[in-house]
């Protein structure tokens, strides 16, 4: 039947088009109301997107589950903060040494973490997480604790790309369409196959002689390469950096993301980080008890809606279309 | 650095210890025999803590506070066991980690909304208010050595439970190898039942244990939390006797690292800059700890032999 | 799919309800502090406090309607930075008050008064902010961080102290706090701890004081942690030994858990609910009749903001479209402040009494702060200079 291959012809070329749509239109939209706001909150939302890919890259093709992903987005933004402390705003300094200050933490903890296995790794990505957090706050001369405010953003050759907000916004959501790209890209390459056959059978990939360690390295160097460009953006659009960045709350919150939009799947990534900061963002508007309803939801969420939110949506549509099928009439 | 400085602090580090302890084999029991990674967990703690109080102001008696609270905390428990957590044994452990972070979420929530959000307090059990001369001018309070004897003894008494008793022969059996025990015969969701049932009462009686020395307040199982991970991965999971010794090993490393961690970092560096890094490396400490362990011995210290898993 | 298009409806039915129609008749004003977590009883006093004194002004300020909206910072700077640009450009609020944090305040000051709103600090006032990084928009009705130390240092100095420990959280406020401090104490300092922030066992800490058998202590450790501290200290049986100076350890928000361990201890403070005025007075009684709670400083100040708010735009006429003339209308703070003598300073820090207080037990049953006695006069504070402002 060619139900199941609409299915995911769906998924992976309209889903994602979709999506990247109603980013673009979006300040449109907002022109009519609070449009800072709005921008705002929707760059957040697109720059967490490209942490959660990073993430989703190694969780959900991987099955490596990380938890100090943080790490790498606090990483970035103290590489533009700290530099910014010492009066150096370009971008074309800034952005490359988040970059390979990232990799750097990735590959050099990645060759440790990568010995563990299971509910292990867990732990000692977490431990390194926490490490992290713990030398930030420790920095009093970039603020410590308090954190850091960063006064002027990065500059591009005396070019301010960073200053309008409005151009601010495409540039980000370009951004995301290049590393939606670049994971893509990377999954269905040889090394992605490489890559995901080691989470399926990683002895079998042995035998057909691949150092499934290299590959899995790469993968968790490049995963956290995308975990500090996101947040290089974010030091800029927050104007801010602070350990808090990389609070192990927060490498938690990106596994929820990844999980609500539905493992494996890359464009779950993205819409698993709009759903759930748009979510919070609602209920605390509605209520200042509104963690006594989130916390709920997303149990009830990991008990009812397998897949996420993106499976939620399949076996809805599923089932629609074999109530269709078994009413041949009428 | 005074001797009895040193003494005074190794005490300390127990105590900490053996109340990660009460709260580590809980947790590593219900993971090494349910595979289930409950985050909950530290909630647990934090409601013992507040019933506690609750009791308290009620019925006026530390005694009658303390067993009811204990029972209440077993009660809930096990409703959260039948309606949430036993849907969650059979998936992975992404699945349960986010579903409990979902209950931590709901319950700190709701331990704010019933019981306020300034920290609560409960006083010292009346018999065991004093406190003992350990050093010229430093009184150690009765109630910590109380908590350290508590804690050495409920260890004891796990140790001769699981390693004495039928039951305990059956839990060992079950963080071996649980469909197999299961297969045999065994009621495995009843062992289930009170595995879990054995580990939130720990959590709630190390809760209400440390409630008159620490304040009481919405969230203050989380930080708790992560320690005992801490102590049952580098334990080796599923093993109490891992556990235990991974416990005391953090209680005193992480207590000995913060009052020692200036001094000693003074001795390569201005006391200025010591003073502010020496605290982040004492934090830092366990987790370095942990990573060591793991480098070296990548399923912990003691991990149950055989584990099929 | 559904979810991108239930995210664009809510975008454009948002963009629908905030239309910005001319001048408004309400005027609009921003709470933001710490809701959530152990330190929620702070950002509730502030809360409870701005919202009191709205409603004893009629539910009006400066002649004008007034709409408070509330949000939580959850103690996370970037969600601080998330709501107040949500405060000011959603909501269209003129002023933004709060929050109770200072690295909170780090991290919303520039967004704040970037996007054209007035921010009024009732707690967090950082070195920084009252210096060099002064700012035209930001106002402060609590005092700056150094001060509140300097109280216990002066004490300390002139009672003639000879060996003092000072133990305080690792943060910018905890080390400000041993700054102040030592700004004033001239004596012997026995050692500086800096814990943890959230540290809530001091075994190990007490251990340490009690070997140096210092003449008294500094502490500055808020909320939860001087809870702790406060109840281990008296078990250990330190409190008949060392005199216990502070600030922000021993007050409303925390002695309701302390209780009697905290009764005969110190703290240096700008007021005490026993301040003897009329209009704090009505204040504390009002209070404590709505919220069953004594309050506290993060109340009082919360209080004075609201009160400054409308001295400044009964001077306005009610408008806040000229910035400066508002700007110039706060800064002659003309109301009349619970704590007695107010008034500004070129950075817009205040110039206000201090005392010493001493934690007492009422006769309801009750714990409350008590002035022992005046230690400053019009104390300003010192990096007033570095303030661009004149």
């Amino acid at each position: 039947m060619t139900a199941p291959l609409r299915e995911s012809a769906l998924g992976r070329e309209i889903l994602p088009i979709a999506i990247f749509l109603g980013f673009a239109l979006l300040p449109v939209a907002a022109a009519f109301g609070a449009e800072a706001y709005l921008l705002d909150l929707f760059m957040r939302v697109m720059i967490f997107a490209i942490a959660a890919l990073g993430l989703d890259l190694l969780v959900g093709y991987g099955a490596l589950v990380s938890f100090g992903h943080a790490a790498f987005i606090g990483i970035g933004a103290y590489a533009v903060g700290i530099l910014a402390a010492h009066d150096i705003n370009e971008a074309w300094i800034t952005l490359p040494v988040a970059l390979i200050a990232a990799t750097a933490f990735g590959y050099l903890t990645g060759t440790i973490c990568l010995r563990t296995r299971g509910v292990y790794f867990i732990m000692i990505t977490l431990a390194f997480g926490q490490m992290a957090y713990f030398l930030a706050s420790s920095l009093a001369p970039y603020g410590g604790d308090d954190g850091l405010t960063i006064h002027t953003r990065n500059t591009l050759f005396g070019l301010a790309p960073f200053a309008d907000t409005r151009l601010f916004y495409y540039i980000v959501l370009a951004c995301l369409i290049g590393c939606y790209w670049l994971c893509r890209a990377l999954v269905v390459s040889r090394f992605g196959r490489v890559f995901r056959g080691a989470r399926e059978n990683a002895t079998r990939m042995a035998t057909l002689g691949y150092d499934i360690h290299r590959y899995q390295l790469a993968a968790y160097a490049i995963s956290g390469a995308l975990g500090g460009f996101a947040g290089f953006l974010l030091a800029n659009a927050t104007d801010f950096v602070s350990p808090a960045y990389m609070s192990w709350q927060r490498s938690g919150e990106l596994i929820i993301m990844i999980l609500f939009g539905g493992l494996g799947t890359l464009h779950g990534a993205i819409i698993g980080a709009l759903a759930y900061l748009l979510l919070g963002e609602w209920l605390s508007d509605l209520t200042e008890n509104w963690k006594m309803i989130f916390g709920p939801l997303l149990v009830l969420i990991v008990l009812l809606a397998r897949g996420g939110l993106l499976g939620l949506v399949g076996q809805l549509a599923a089932r629609w279309r074999r109530k269709s099928i078994a009413e041949p009439q009428s | 650095m005074s001797m009895s400085l040193l003494v005074v602090q190794i005490l300390n580090g127990l105590q900490l210890g053996v109340l990660l302890f009460l709260i580590a084999a809980g947790l590593t029991l219900v993971f090494g025999v349910m595979n289930f990674i409950n985050l909950a967990h530290g909630v647990q703690y934090m409601l013992g803590a507040y019933l506690a109080v609750m009791f308290y102001t009620i019925t006026g008696s530390s005694l009658l506070a303390l067993v009811l609270a204990l029972f209440s905390a077993l009660a809930f428990g096990l409703f959260l066991e039948f309606v949430v957590f036993r849907h969650l044994y059979e998936r992975d452990h992404l699945d349960q980690v986010i579903a409990t972070f979902g209950i931590i979420l709901f319950l700190n929530q709701a331990v704010k909304y019933v019981w306020g959000a300034a920290p609560l307090s409960l006083p010292v059990p009346e018999l065991f208010s004093g406190s003992v001369v350990l050093m010229p001018g430093l009184l150690y309070p009765v109630w910590r050595l109380v908590v350290i004897s508590a804690g050495l003894i409920v260890a004891l008494m796990l140790y001769a439970l699981v390693n004495l008793t039928r039951l305990g022969m059956l839990v060992r059996a079950g963080a071996n190898n649980a469909p197999m025990v299961s297969a045999l015969g065994v009621d495995i969701r009843r062992l289930f039942m009170i595995v879990f049932g054995f580990g939130t009462m720990l959590a709630g009686f190390a809760g209400i244990m440390i409630a008159p020395i620490l304040s009481v307040e919405p969230g203050m199982g989380d930080t708790i939390l992560i320690l005992a991970f801490v102590v049952i991965v580098i334990g080796g999971i599923g093993s109490i006797r891992g556990a235990f010794i991974a416990a005391l090993l953090i209680g005193l490393a992480d207590t000995l690292g913060r009052s020692f961690s200036v001094d000693v970092l003074r001795l390569v560096m201005a006391p200025s800059p010591a003073r502010t890094v020496g605290p982040a490396i004492a934090s830092m400490l366990i987790y370095l700890m942990m990573a060591l362990v793991l480098y070296f011995r990548p399923t912990g210290l003691f991990p149950p032999k055989g584990r099929v898993r | 799919m559904y979810r991108v298009i239930a995210a664009l409806a809510t975008a454009a039915a948002l963009a629908l309800v905030t239309t910005s129609a001319g001048a408004q008749e309400k005027l609009k004003i921003g709470v933001i502090g710490t809701l959530s977590g152990p330190p929620a009883v702070l950002g509730q006093q502030m809360r409870n406090g701005f919202q009191l004194a709205v409603k004893d002004l009629g539910g009006k300020l400066g002649g004008r309607e007034v709409e408070i909206i509330v949000q939580d910072d959850e103690l996370k700077p970037d969600v601080a930075v998330s709501k107040v640009k949500a405060l000011i450009e959603r909501d269209k609020v003129d002023f933004v008050v709060g929050p109770i944090f200072s690295n909170i305040l780090q991290a919303i000051l520039k967004p704040a008064t970037d996007g054209g709103a007035i921010l009024i600090s009732p707690n967090a006032g950082t070195s920084n902010f009252a210096g060099k990084e002064c700012n035209a928009n930001f106002f402060v009705t609590s005092y700056q961080n150094d001060q509140a130390h300097a109280v216990s240092g002066k004490y300390a100095q002139d009672s003639g102290f000879k060996k003092v420990f000072l133990i305080a959280p690792n943060y910018q406020a905890g080390r400000d706090a041993m700054a102040g401090f030592k700004s004033v104490y001239k004596g012997e300092i026995a050692d500086e701890l800096l814990v943890p922030l959230g540290q809530l066992d001091y075994a190990a800490e007490l251990s340490k004081i009690a070997t140096a058998k210092p003449d008294a202590i500094y502490v500055f450790l808020p909320g939860g942690m001087g809870v702790n501290f406060v109840k281990q200290f008296r078990q250990a049986g330190l409190a008949d030994k060392v005199v216990f100076l502070s600030a922000f350890t021993v007050d409303e928000s925390t002695l309701p858990a302390q209780q009697d361990a905290a009764v005969g201890l110190f703290g240096g403070a700008n007021w005490a609910p026993n301040l003897d005025n009329p209009q704090n007075k009505k204040f504390v009684a009002g209070y404590e009749k709505e919220y069953s709670a004594v309050p506290g400083s993060y109340a009082f100040q919360a209080y004075d903001a609201a009160l400054l708010i409308d001295g400044a735009l009964k001077a306005t006429k009610g408008s806040t479209a000229d910035k400066t003339a508002l700007q110039a209308a706060l800064k002659k703070a003309n109301f009349t402040s619970l704590r007695g003598n107010f008034k500004f300073n070129t950075n817009h820090y205040p110039i206000q009494d201090f005392y010493l207080v001493k934690v007492a037990k009422r006769a309801d049953g009750k714990f409350q702060t008590e002035i022992a006695k005046k230690v400053f006069t019009d104390y300003a504070d010192p990096h007033a200079k570095d303030c661009p402002m004149k």
